[in-house]
């Protein structure tokens, strides 16, 4: 459904998370490399607990990680140090990914500060294992094309992966970040994705960023006038942004509806938490009857409101059971999806007797050990009575496809303070100034096309392609750029999607291979067998010289032949099909240009080939 | 950009924004624009449980509670039992506390003295009546003062050091495991001096060393403290505080309290290395003992036997111990052993260097016969001494 944003007062803000692709981590000088899980050498466990403010107060975001007493657990691996372990004070601040944050930082036009203090802020879901990530303030005030405002810009640390429960992968910890954070200047879905975009092209303008799955990550902040700020966290495919963006605003819209319907029902939040174990001593559900305790929860005037959608696939009762999934219990029942889940309707009509549920009231069931079910009904209870408030400041999470669960509270400003362990960077102006601005990628698509020959789509598929480096490089060693461009987006391409390893592919090699093609010494046709050889071949024992690959690959694959015995090949070729050249007369030069090259397999250039058959077939035909 | 302006650094003021970060600009840059006003802690009162057993927590400066300012970035200490109890709120469930500030300092300037003071608060709230005391210390020199407190004071309680490695404001610190564990092992059977501490890297058990026979093993790690020569006298579990002691451990009860304060302070430990010229040994004169922490099964250079000599005749007791740490020292060997045997050098057995020093300082405040130094130094008096080597 589309809505007319600016009537409704949609402001969004975005904040983007790119790795950098540094030789080392950010306070640390292990590498910034991804293991495979089942590499890692060792695991170990720990628990985190928030801590007090100097006013005995504990963060909201912290406290509400905290209603869990969670173990995690980390693996670690042979890449990664102390630090990473939490057992070891942080290196000092690495200055090549300063470098990287100061060059975007000049590219968007900011003003660097003068000295960089690294602060803790506080995360205590397991994801670092400090409990904190440490962050650091780098500039300030950048400008966006269209006019929206860049606010800051960051260094921090990227937290571990978390592998699966409360488990924790080590390797990822540590490697830098940069989060560029936008004002609230964005007023349509589609203002959202265009920002997102430019500021993804910048960032890997500097040619210093990771690529791939999960190395940049967007958080996306909307609100509506009447609605709350909402970050939704991790939102990693460009082309879900706007989907996301639309999904909150009707989010936000159909609270406020269900408030506003609360409101004129008179709807309230019934303080009294009721023990209805015994009700379904004779249940056929299967998670009721396992459950230590049953608790009920009344809510008067709700009912059809917790069962009515918000976002597709969601709604407000699946709010409520996020809430209470925080205290251990793996959802809820209510009474506006019951009967259902093997709860009979006698049942129900039971619970409703018992509780004095009048039709307009909706129950809400959750079953867990008694501890768990009691902070799970509280938990329902805040959440319904922030319903009648309207819509509460949260961290969301994005679910598949665009819709968004409950993460969090928003966490207060006053979660930071200073990272003792490093100490402060002054940004001289020396170094502010010897930044050298890196071109656009939007800038060397223009010059691909212009100076290289190169068609518009293809400059700009290869100006934005992975392969960027390698196509530079090989073009400085004198290959023709459309054939390095097309190899590289193409041919690979193509290979990779025929179950070729092009990953295990050296760039010196294929370096040297379009060398060998510009050359002459071997032909262009020859070029996907060869490279299917070396990748195929990669990692051979015993180890050759990237040369001797090249020469033994060209050997087994497309063997040199030479003037005599390309005409030797044609003169055979021609002789046995002589009546069908007779037949077609120049017509079968088409025809037999395929037997040729297959003969030759490849490893003579067609015109060549086509010149020789010509030749051969006129000299017949004479 | 408005913010709180914290402190001076480099020539550069140190501004937190609204957003929480610090940023250090130049001052010229800064404008003044209000003062904020000052904020009142709030301290809420934290009710104790009068049946449980009492301990009390004697803090020389290790903070196993600290507070956060998030505006400031201040981290503050905290000591008074009812901080502890709400930074740390399942130490309710163990026990009631009373608490006592010794010191406030860091454990790298702590000296004798200060020991002293600590065995005779120890000494004053066994004798009070309290179950069992828990010291918490810095972690740098705690090994050096358990070991010492375990020579001052005889207990029929147990009287437990705990720190930790990792500040107590971060939420991954090591401080509540290691104050539970210390709180559980404070309340239970033991009945000596210990050190309680992370045993391995994960949040999963203590360690409880025997005073005497503990060292700091790593600059940073949580399982820094290990037993030398010797297994740990117990351990306890994580998170259910089980405590399990070790045969050897000795219980609550063994001993009267006894309290036997004096130190000779005049005595150093000298960390032997090739080529250390004889003439380090004159920075000793008048020292009535000096620990010797020396290579392999207890040697110096042979130079300096004649050095060593005019000491001891001058009075001072000299002990050897060995920097391998683990094993024992044994003089009868090797030829430069002999020799120094000869002229009256202590073999220290496998006492570690830190503990022979702090038992010499007990020692020679008691005795002058040099015969009957001898003797204490080779009997073990507080486990500091193993009968047999494993």
């Amino acid at each position: 459904m589309e809505y007319d944003y600016a009537a409704l007062g949609l402001k969004a803000g975005i904040e983007i998370h790119q790795q950098l692709n540094t030789a080392e981590k950010l306070f640390c000088r292990c590498p910034t490399l991804l293991r495979e899980t089942a590499e890692h050498t060792g695991e170990f466990f720990r628990y985190l607990r928030a801590t007090e403010s100097e006013l005995g107060e504990i963060d909201r975001a912290a406290k509400e990680e905290m209603k869990l007493v969670r173990k995690f657990c980390y693996y670690t691996y042979d890449t990664v140090c102390l630090v990473e372990h939490d057992e070891e004070p942080p290196a000092p601040l690495n200055r090549e990914a300063l470098g990287v944050a100061l060059t975007i930082a000049k590219m968007l036009g900011m003003t660097p500060i003068d000295q960089v203090h690294t602060m803790r802020k506080l995360v205590i879901d397991g994801s670092n294992t400090s409990g904190f990530q440490r962050t650091a303030l780098v500039a300030l005030n950048g400008t966006l094309p269209g006019g929206c405002r860049i606010e800051t810009i960051c260094l921090e640390e990227e937290a571990c992966q978390r592998v699966e429960g409360d488990a924790f992968s080590l390797d990822r910890l540590g490697i830098p970040l940069v989060e560029i954070t936008t004002a609230p200047c964005m007023h349509t879905p589609e203002d959202v994705r265009t920002v997102a975009r430019h500021i993804g092209m910048v960032l890997r303008s500097t040619g210093k960023v990771k690529r791939g799955l999960g190395t940049i990550r967007q958080d996306v902040n909307v609100s509506i006038r009447d609605g709350a700020r909402v970050e939704i966290k991790g939102v990693q495919e460009l082309d879900l942004i706007a989907e996301v963006v639309r999904r909150e605003v009707g989010r936000q819209v159909e609270l406020l509806a269900i408030r506003d319907e609360l409101r004129a029902r008179g709807a309230s939040v019934d303080t009294t938490v009721t023990d209805v174990t015994g009700l379904f001593a004779e249940t056929k559900s299967a998670i009721l009857k396992k459950a230590k305790a049953i608790l009920a929860v009344r809510l008067p005037g709700f009912a059809g409101l917790v069962g009515r959608e918000i976002q597709p696939g969601r709604r407000l009762g699946s709010e409520m059971a996020d809430y209470a999934k925080k205290c251990g219990v793996g959802g809820i029942f209510h009474t506006d999806e019951l009967p259902a889940y093997g709860v009979t309707a006698e049942e129900v009509a039971r619970l409703r007797e018992h509780l004095r549920a009048a039709e307009q009231d909706a129950v809400v069931l959750v079953a867990a050990s008694r501890k768990q079910a009691g902070c799970a009904a509280e938990q329902v209870m805040i959440r319904a009575r922030i319903a009648l408030d309207g819509i509460p400041e949260e961290t969301r999470k994005m679910l598949e496809g665009g819709s968004t669960a409950y993460m969090r509270p928003l966490p207060g400003a006053a979660r930071m303070y200073p990272e003792t362990d490093v100490f402060p960077v002054t940004i001289g102006s020396d170094l502010w100034e010897g930044i050298e601005l890196p071109e656009l990628l939007t800038s060397r698509a223009e010059r691909f096309s212009r100076d290289l020959g190169l068609d518009d789509a293809l400059a700009r598929q290869m100006a934005f392609s992975e392969r960027l480096p390698l196509f530079e490089r090989t073009v400085a060693e004198g290959v023709r750029p459309t054939l390095a461009a097309r190899t590289l987006l193409g041919t690979l391409r193509e290979l990779a999607r025929d179950g070729v390893p092009v990953g295990h592919l050296p760039d010196d090699e294929v370096v040297l291979l379009l060398q060998a093609v510009e050359s002459g010494r071997t032909a262009k046709e020859a070029i996907p067998d060869l490279l299917s050889e070396l990748a195929r071949t990669a990692g051979e024992q015993p180890r050759k010289s990237p040369e001797e690959r090249i020469a033994a690959a060209i050997e087994s694959v497309a063997p040199t032949v030479t003037a005599g015995d390309l005409d030797a090949i044609v003169g055979r070729v021609v002789e046995e099909r002589e009546e069908f050249v007779r037949q077609r007369g120049m017509g079968a030069l088409g025809p037999l240009m395929g037997v040729v090259m297959k003969e030759v397999r490849g490893s003579v250039d067609g015109q060549l080939v086509s010149r020789a058959l010509k030749r051969e077939i006129e000299r017949r035909l004479s | 950009m408005t913010g709180t302006y914290i402190t001076d650094r480099d020539g550069m003021a140190v501004v937190k924004l609204d957003t929480g970060y610090n940023i250090g600009i130049s001052p010229a840059e800064v404008q003044f624009v209000e003062r904020p006003a000052p904020r009142a802690a709030a301290t809420p009162v934290v009710i104790q449980n009068p049946d449980l057993p009492e301990l009390s927590i004697i803090s020389t400066g290790g903070t196993i509670a600290s507070r956060v300012d998030y505006r400031t970035g201040a981290v503050t200490s905290q000591f008074s039992a009812s901080d502890i109890l709400r930074a740390i709120p399942e130490l309710g469930d163990l026990a009631i506390y009373r608490s006592r500030q010794l010191a406030s300092i860091l454990s790298e300037n702590m000296r004798p003295s200060i020991w002293q003071e600590l065995a005779r608060s120890i000494h004053a709230e066994i004798e009070s009546g309290v179950d069992g005391v828990i010291v918490t210390h810095g972690t740098d020199t705690m090994a050096y003062s358990a070991a010492a407190v375990s020579f001052m004071v005889r207990s029929p309680v147990p009287i437990v050091f705990v720190g930790s490695q990792r500040s107590a404001d971060r939420p991954s610190s090591d401080n509540a495991m290691n104050a539970l564990c210390s709180a559980a092992v404070a309340t239970g059977d033991l009945g000596e001096v210990a050190v309680v501490m992370h045993a391995s890297t994960s949040d999963d058990r203590c360690a409880v060393h025997r005073a005497t026979k503990v060292r700091k093993m790593h600059t940073s790690r949580r399982d820094a403290f290990a037993s030398l020569g010797t297994a740990p006298v117990g351990y306890v579990d994580y998170p259910s505080l089980e405590v399990t002691l070790s045969p050897e451990a000795v219980r609550r009860g063994t001993h009267e309290l006894e309290l036997a304060d004096e130190l000779e302070e005049r005595c150093g430990l000298l960390h032997f290395v090739p080529g250390m010229p004889p003439a380090i040994l004159d920075a000793y004169e008048g020292y009535a003992g000096l620990v010797l922490s020396g290579t392999g099964l207890g040697h110096v250079r042979t130079e300096w036997i004649p050095r060593l000599s005019d000491l001891i005749a001058g009075g001072t007791t000299v002990v050897m111990t060995s920097q391998c740490l683990h094993g024992r020292v044994c003089d009868r060997v090797y030829d430069t052993g002999r020799d120094l045997l000869a002229i009256g050098v202590i073999e220290g057995e496998d006492m570690l260097p830190e503990a022979a020093l702090v038992k010499l300082m007990w020692v020679l405040a008691r005795e002058d016969d040099p015969a009957r130094i001898r003797d204490l130094m080779q009997t073990s008096l507080r486990g500091e001494i193993c009968r047999g080597s494993r």
